[in-house]
This record gives structure tokens, sequence and C-alpha cells, in this order.
């Protein structure tokens, strides 16, 4: 909302700068933007809150004003020059719906002249952002940005026969041309102005097109009303249909100031538009509201706010913002204006105090801590502890968690696949973020894919993050995933020879973060997972468990992401892998006594696997063999077609004794002897 | 006798003297000490002198022994230092030549802040809530004082699953979440981190987004103590020196509300384009914790009070590290978290 700083002049006196003054009206909530320098004049920028719906209206921004500067307002002046005839004999006004409509009070205006308004009014709308129609309109607009109580102009003549208005449901599917030419199809929820049959407006947001003020109207009905700002801001909402009118009415109007603001618009009417006063408001209003009153406790303000405010000064600050209020006893009793539909409890009023007081002013005192409380949970450390390890490795990425649909194609998902059972959302912002991801790996693709299409080539990313997996009923599953993937190589350097980030480097920082988190048990079987390289797919296990799935990315896939690289990914669910972090950790004694190491290189056949080759070498090996680590696998030349060569370090070790040769040789002879027969390895 | 074993030891310090290398003065003390060497075969003649002879001679052969021996020592001190000077002149490297690279990891900025913020508010014993990203209306609006057709629903623009289910638009819900199980029991104090969204999308919003959410109910807990809070968190963010100030506003939950505003951490307050010549940068929102809320989340409102406050982490982390484009944090590109 834009105030022009004169035009709020009329109405309190200032006698402080527009920056001061926007400075003190920011410091007391009422946040001023930004302050422009006109010529006479300056703009203040408004960012109202929507409790503070009130100060649309320069009169009771002027009141705010007046309460900061304990002074008080000047109301414009209303002249009245009402004919010898009454209003009852033009027109009849029936409430249909008081639920919605609790006042309708109108008054005629006979022979006006339509024609331009007034130099200085059609400057004060245009800086206010309303264009200038004509007087008539004008004025009904100008009363409103004064008083904020919007009012509406019909032209009297083009009514029918019966010259009565009723305030009424629509019924479903009339519908109404609204004065922007657009017809508006109604529901039974917005209220109507209407004759017998014919709507004429659209009850507090906007009028309709055939009772339009034009430039040969001569008399005019003049509306001034009360809506409840419930069924406007429903309506305004469904029909997408926003008006200062509407705005005003849903923040709340106040529902007294009817009256003044209908005869200050007549007032203007006869001045500007030469227009006859009929006698009379016709003001239907079946149930005016009884005034409200809140009991303020001088204990309660000062517990809340921490002060050590006397009641008198309370008092005085109520005072300020022209509440009347009366003690009893130790209590405030406070009378609240109708201008302020905000103001419903004794707390609203302690923030009325505490803001024109000053919040500056409350003094800050450090609470009393205990300090035996609070800290992170297991849970929250063993996230922290993940996170910790995984960006030793790996970038730590930030994705949406709503993608595109299309993912699960670019993924070549399988039909039944159960991620493609995804949460939509019912009003996304695009297609591309309108469904909520069930894996990581797509997210990361397309991060791969952008740093790539920048000459990013050697990635290494991660994400930790919900997947969201709906539910039968209630809310979705939300599962703490871990997501990595890596392309490219760890760099050039003039020492070493680079290393390619593929599958063995991702499974071997993966293998390590298993390790550092406590599972001791886990092996790799082949994946199954439909976005990966079929023959190079693994599932993790843990016991008898599947707990993520790692792999490169299938050319397919790495197509449809626009991967020019070779790309490798992984994706855990770390909830199977908290217990295991939970468990205590024992660390045990190391042997006092050296231990043994031998090197032995098999050949065996090609999709004999290592770990199965390892498995059988474990059992066999007895309890002192500790340790095997693969060391080399070969297959080429003075290996036979169809075999492969593994070479293995295998470490013994006793916590008893120092081993002899002859007692390794022994196992070693166990373990030959047991691949030869399970795997018809030979040796080397 | 003695003059023989005066020249044998004049002899062999001028050898000593002479020797260049530790394998050739090695041979030396072997062909001077040795079994066989020439002071050990020259003392073997002792037995035909006579006893006071013997006993002289055997004194002196024995002191030039040690004093030799000595002075093998000192050589090969010596040979074996020059050796080592020789060693690490060779040896010398080009120090400015890179290092083997390790592909190294980071933090998202993002979580680095967050990690900020939790720590700063551990220390004052507060605790870490969690709560669904996919939430009830009820918890997101209904129970922070939000009825179904408030307006202050268009200060928040949701995503909606289902009618009763929204992706949340704030942290808050998590507040009312804990006091439902938390409560009568105080003293709640929690900070809340997580993921956000709403239907925003430009420079400076984004339609995902992070926030900072902490609440403490207890009795007798009033504004002041929450303005002793935020400037202790303010000045552990950006430093000692910055100043805060609090201005009245409108959050549906709590009342009184407050925005808090940090004195520009571009220009030290003086006004710049940061600050919109202002001065002050707003940071966060808080207040005292409504009645309703308190009610809604089991607490009897008039025997306890509560703050609360929420904060936007981009925005924090915006204004750390100077970036100016919110989108930055979520496009992910390696050359941006690299830095950090």
């Amino acid at each position: 909302m834009i105030v022009s700083l004169q035009w709020l002049k009329e109405y309190v006196h200032i006698s402080c700068s527009a920056r001061e003054l926007a400075h003190k009206l920011t410091m007391s909530g009422i946040a001023v933007e930004r302050v422009e320098t006109l010529t006479g004049d300056f703009t203040l920028e408004l960012d109202l809150t929507p409790n503070r719906g009130d100060c649309l209206g320069l009169i009771n921004l002027a009141r705010e004003v007046a309460a900061l500067h304990g002074t008080n307002i000047k109301l414009p002046l209303i002249e009245l020059k009402e004919n010898d005839e009454r209003i009852e004999e033009y027109i009849n006004i029936e409430i249909y719906d008081p639920d919605l409509c609790p006042r309708y009070a109108a008054r005629l205006i006979k022979n006006v002249q339509i024609k331009p308004s007034p130099d200085w009014m059609q400057e004060r709308l245009i800086k206010a952002g309303v264009r200038p129609i004509n007087n008539v309109v004008d004025i009904t607009n100008y009363v409103m940005l004064e008083t904020n109580q919007p009012l509406h102009a019909f032209d009297y003549d083009l009514l029918g026969e019966q010259k009565t208005i009723i305030v009424r449901r629509a019924t479903p599917m009339e519908t109404i041309t609204t004065l922007d030419d657009q017809e508006r199809t109604l529901d039974d929820n917005d209220l109507l102005i209407s004759e017998e049959s014919r709507p004429l407006a659209l009850a507090g947001i906007m009028g309709g097109k055939e009772t339009e003020i034009h430039e040969n109207t001569r008399n005019v009905l003049l509306e001034s009303a009360h809506f409840f700002s419930r069924g406007i801001r429903k309506t305004a909402k469904r029909l997408n249909l926003r008006s200062n009118s509407s705005t005003r009415f849903e923040k709340g109007v106040d529902p007294e100031g009817v009256v003044f603001a209908i005869n200050r618009a007549a007032s203007l009417m006869a001045q500007w538009a030469d227009g006859e006063i009929v006698g009379a408001v016709l003001d239907v209003h079946p149930n005016p509201m009884p005034p409200r009153t809140i009991n303020v406790n001088p204990d309660q303000v000062n517990k809340l706010l921490g002060c050590s405010l006397y009641p008198a000064e309370m008092k005085a600050i109520l005072n300020r913002l022209h509440f009347s209020v009366e003690n009893e006893g130790n209590t405030l009793l406070v009378d609240i204006p109708g201008y302020r539909p905000d103001l419903l409890q004794e707390v609203d009023l302690i923030e009325e105090i505490a803001r024109i007081y000053g919040y500056d002013n409350i003094p800050a005192q450090l609470p009393v801590l205990d300090p035996g409380q609070g800290g992170r949970s297991s849970y929250q450390k063993f996230k922290d502890e993940v996170l910790t390890l995984a960006s030793r490795n790996f970038m730590e990425t930030i994705n949406y968690s709503f993608v595109s649909p299309r993912h699960f194609d670019m993924l070549t998902l399988f039909p039944h696949n159960s991620c493609r059972r995804a949460l939509k959302i019912a009003n996304p912002m695009s297609e591309e973020q309108s469904v909520m991801r069930t894996l990581l790996i797509p997210g990361l693709m397309e991060v791969i894919s952008r740093n790539l299409a920048r000459k990013n080539n050697d990635l290494a990313f991660f994400e930790m993050g919900m997947v969201y997996i709906p539910q039968e009923d209630g809310l979705p599953r939300e599962k703490l995933k871990l997501g990595a993937a890596v392309t490219g190589n760890t760099g050039i350097n003039w020492l070493k020879k680079q290393i390619d980030m593929d599958f063995y480097y991702l499974k071997g920082i993966l293998e390590d973060l298993l390790q550092r988190l406590g599972v001791k048990e886990y092996s790799f079987i082949e994946g199954q997972e439909e976005f990966y390289h079929p023959g190079r797919s693994a599932y993790i296990k843990m016991e008898e468990e599947i707990i993520g799935h790692m792999g490169e990315i299938h050319p397919r896939v790495a197509q449809h992401f626009e991967l020019k690289q070779r790309t490798c990914a992984l994706e855990l669910e770390l909830d199977k892998l908290y217990p295991c972090w939970e468990q205590k950790k024992e660390i045990m004694p190391i042997s006092k006594f050296p231990g043994m190491e031998r090197d032995l290189a098999v050949v065996v056949q090609e999709q004999v696997s290592s770990s199965l080759l390892i498995k059988v070498i474990k059992d066999a090996g007895g309890l002192l063999l500790t340790n095997i680590e693969v060391f080399d696998v070969y297959a080429g030349e003075q290996v036979p077609e169809g075999y492969k060569s593994i070479a293995l370090r295998l470490a013994f070790l006793s916590h008893e004794k120092t081993l002899s040769d002859e007692e390794v040789n022994q196992y070693m002879h166990q373990i030959i002897d047991h691949l030869s027969r399970a795997l018809n390895a030979q040796l080397r | 006798m003695l003059k023989k074993l005066e020249h044998l030891e004049g002899a062999i310090q001028e050898k000593i003297d002479g020797i260049k290398d530790l394998a050739s003065l090695n041979d030396l003390r072997v062909k001077v000490l040795g079994r066989k060497g020439e002071i050990t075969l020259l003392l073997k003649e002792i037995k035909h002198l006579t006893p006071e002879e013997r006993v002289h001679t055997g004194r002196l052969a024995n002191e030039i022994k040690t004093n030799l021996e000595k002075l093998l020592e000192v050589k090969k001190q010596d040979l074996e230092q020059e050796e080592i000077n020789i060693r690490l002149l060779e040896e010398k490297i080009d120090i400015t030549l890179p290092g083997l690279p390790y592909i190294n990891g980071r933090k998202h900025p993002l979580t680095r802040i967050t990690e900020e913020i939790k720590e700063i508010f551990l220390a004052m014993s507060f605790s870490i809530a969690e709560g669904p990203e996919i939430e009830w209306d009820y918890y997101n609006f209904e129970a922070l004082n939000v009825p179904k057709d408030h307006p202050a629903r268009d200060m928040q623009d949701t995503l909606y699953i289902s009618e009763d289910i929204l992706l949340r638009t704030h942290t808050s819900p998590v507040q009312v979440r804990m006091m439902e199980k938390t409560a009568p029991q105080l003293p709640l104090k929690i900070i809340v981190p997580g993921r956000v969204y709403r239907r925003d999308d430009d420079a400076t919003h984004s339609p995902m987004f992070h926030q900072v959410e902490g609440l403490l109910i207890d009795e007798h807990i009033n504004f002041g103590h929450l303005k002793s809070m935020l400037l202790h968190f303010a000045q552990h963010v950006f430093g000692e020196e910055v100043k805060v100030r609090y201005r009245p506003s409108f959050f549906p939950f709590t009342e009184p509300s407050a925005e808090m505003d940090i004195s520009c951490v571009n220009c030290k307050g003086s006004g710049c384009r940061v600050c919109s010549q202002t001065g002050w940068l707003e940071i966060l929102g808080a207040g005292m914790v409504h009645p309703q809320v308190l009610e809604y989340g089991g607490y009897d409102p008039k025997k306890v009070n509560g703050f609360a406050f929420g904060m936007g982490i981009e925005r924090i982390a915006m204004l750390k590290y100077g970036i100016n484009d919110l989108r930055l944090f979520f496009d992910n590109d390696h050359r941006f978290l690299a830095q950090i």
C-alpha cells in the first residue's frame, strides 16, 4: 500500500520528517518498506501484516501516527445538504442472508453531472495506485482509501421497476458479468446484491456491468455495506478475483464505519458532481453487535513481557491508541473500537502495550537454564556421523524433494516397480516438480549431468535425505536414505597414476563407511535394479536383509540423463544401519605374538566369484586365519581360456603363541586341498 | 718398546685424520685394535720386559688404546654427520609441486549453517526435535491458530497432497507435536531444523528451503528472555559486534510477535545495497507462544508461557557467505560446493 504523506497530513498533525515517521511506524509494527520523495510530497510504501488491514484506510493509519506522537486525529468535516425527500420513497432493501451481510446502507444522490473528478483527487488516487474514471466512481474509491469502507455506486435508473435491492446467496450456476467484462459462474456460497431475479453486483468484490455508472448517469444509488470476511474470502479465492474492496473485507472492516463513509461520499458527490442528496440513510442493520470489552490484568502484562510497568502507564498507552479504559479493581477494562477486529483477547492488548512502549525498551534477561537437559538423541548422533563420514569422500548436495514423473521412465523402471508409486502434489509449481521422490539417484544423476555440461568432469556427490513412500491412509512414510554417485577420476597429477572413480572405487568407500558404522557382516550379491548395468550391479546385504544397492548406471539410463561418462551410484537405507551403529562397540586386545603371512595364487574358472573363493578359504583356514586380501586378479597369457588367476595374502595370528612354519604350512595344505575339491582350483 | 708405542700412536692418529669414509675407518679400527691388530700384537711383546717396565708400559699402552678408541669414535661421528649432510643435500625436493590429489568431500553450506545454529542452542541445553515434512493440515495450520479460511494462509502459499495433507510450509508443526508429546511436563526446549516447502520460485524464493525453529516453554518465560537468547544467537553467528533490533510483527501462532533485524553485515549499519540503505537486515521471526497454541499443545496458558522463533537457513547462509542468488544452493555445482 502506498500512502501520500501530504494526504495523510489532512487527518493528523505530523511534525517529524518523512523518514523519521517511517522509522517510528516500522518500529511500532507498521512496516514502511520505502520512502519516496516527490515534488511537494512524500510517499510511504507500507507492508502491512494481515492483522492490520485497518491501516488500509488513511484515517486509521492517522490514528497510529497520532498514538505514536500522543496527539489526536482530525476527521474530515461532512456537510450534508439533504433535500426534502426520503430515500424510502425510492428504494427498498432486504437482507436475506444476514450470516454473510449483517448491515447494508444506501443513499440516493440525484441529478449528478458525470465528469472527471478534480485534479487533486485524481492525483491522490494515482499516487495510491487507483485509476481515475469519473467523479462518482473516483469519490467511492477516494472515500474507501480514506475510511477503509468499500463503497459501490449503481446507476439508479438502470434498476428494474420494483426498485428493491435484495442481498442473497446466488443459486448454483447463476451467472453475473462483472465490471471487468468477465462472466462469472457462481455457487450458493457466493453473495449477490440483486434484484428479484437479476444479479447486480458480486457483494463486496465487484459491481455488475449492467448497472455500472456511465457518462449519462443521472441518479446514483450509493452502497455502503458490511460483509463478513469469511464469505468474501471464499468467493474471491474461488473466482480468483481480488479487488480493493474484497481485500479490505477479507481483512476485516469496521461495521460501525458504514454510515460515516456513505455520508462522506454523498457530501463529496454534492460538491464535485453537483448531486442532490435525498433525505436520510437507508440503514438495514438487523442485529447490531454489542460493543466489545477486553479485560487486561496488569500483572499478566508484566509477567509476559518481563517489564515492571505501572497500570497507569499501561492505561496511558491504551488511551493514546484511543481505546477507552476503565479500572475495575486491579483490572483494566478496555473498549475495543470497531476498526480493530484483530483485537480478540488479553494477549492482543499486551502486544498493543508492548509495541507502543517499544520492543527495544523491554529489558533483555537470560532465562535460568537447567544444564542437565538437552542434547542430541542417539539417532541424531548417528545421522550426524553418517553425514560427516560421507562428506569426507563426496560433496554434499541438497536436491528438491519433488521431482519430475518422467524420472521413472528415464530410469527405465518396470511398470510394476514400486518406486513408480509416488505421491503427487495436487497443485505443483510445474510438471518438473510434481511428484515426491521415491529414490535419491535421479536427483544425483541430474546434478552430475548439469556438472558435466559445465565441464566439471571428475565428480563425487552424495545426498542424505528423505524419500516418500505412500501409505494406504494417513501420512506417507518418510525413509531416510543416503545416495551417492561418482564419475571421472581422481584427477591428473604429476606423481602417481590417477584412479578411475568406478564401481570398485565407490565400493571401497561404501565398505569403509559400513565398517565405520559398525556393520560387521555384510555381503554383495548380484543386483537387479533396472537402472544399473546388469553385469555391474549389486545389492548390499546385511545378514539376510538388503540394505541398499549400488552399480554402474545402465548405458540407456545414462543416455536419458545425458551422462557422457560412466557413472556409478548407490543408495542405502540408513534406518536399517542404525541398530548396528547403536550396538556397543568393543575394542579387542591385540596379540602379543607376531603373526605370519602367506601368499597364495590359484587359477579358477572365470565365473567363480572372489567372495566364494574367500568363503572356501575361510572355512578351511581355521580360527587363526584372521585376514584375507585379494592383491591380484589376472586373466590372459599363461592362464587357460575361461579361467582367471587370483592372488591372495592370508594372515594367521594366535593370541597364545608364536606360530611355527610347520603349523601354518599345515593350514595352507588344508586350504589348498579344500580349494581344489570345492572349486577345482589349481595352484599357480 | 715405549718409543714404538708412541710412534705407533702418532702414525695411527695421522691415518685416522686422513680417512674419508666409514668403511676405511672400520678397516683401520680392525687393523689397529682388532684381535690381530697392531696394538694387540705389540702388547704381546710385553712379557719380555722387566716387571717395572711391564707396569709402566701396560699403563701407557692402555692409555693409548683408550685414546685411539675415542679418536676413532669421534671420527666415526664426523663421517656419519657428513654422510647425512650429503644425503639431505642430495634429497632436496621442490616443495612447491602439488601434493597428491585426495578426493575430498565437503558438507553443503546449508548443512554447515544448520550445524552452527544447532550447536549454539545445544550449548544452551536445548534438544533437537524433528517431524514429518509431509504433514497434516491440522499441525501445519489449525493447531497453530490458522483455521481453514484465515487470511494468514495467504502469507504462505501451500503445496497440497490432498485436502488434509500438505508439504509443511514451516517447521512450526513440530512445535505442536512436541508439546503434545511432552505436556504437561516442563520445560520444553527444542530446536527444529528441516526442509520446508512453499509455492514460490525466484532469486530470493525457492519452492523448497530450510528453517530452524526454536521453542521454549516453562513457567515464568517472558519476552525479555526471548530477546536475550536471540541476541546471544545473533552474536554467535554474526560476531560480537552485531547489533539487533526487534520490530512488532504478526504471526498467528505468537502474540506478541516480533521480527529481529541485525545490523547490516555488509555496511555495519551505515546503509548499502544489501540492506536497501536501511542499515538493517531482517533475519528471523519470533514471539511469545499464542495461548491458543499452548492449549492445542496441551499446556495451560494460565500457568505456563513460552517463546518461539524461526528463521530461514538460506537467508542466514546468504548473508554469512555473501551469496546473492538462492538458487545456487540447489544447483549443486561442484565449483560452488568445493569452496566452503
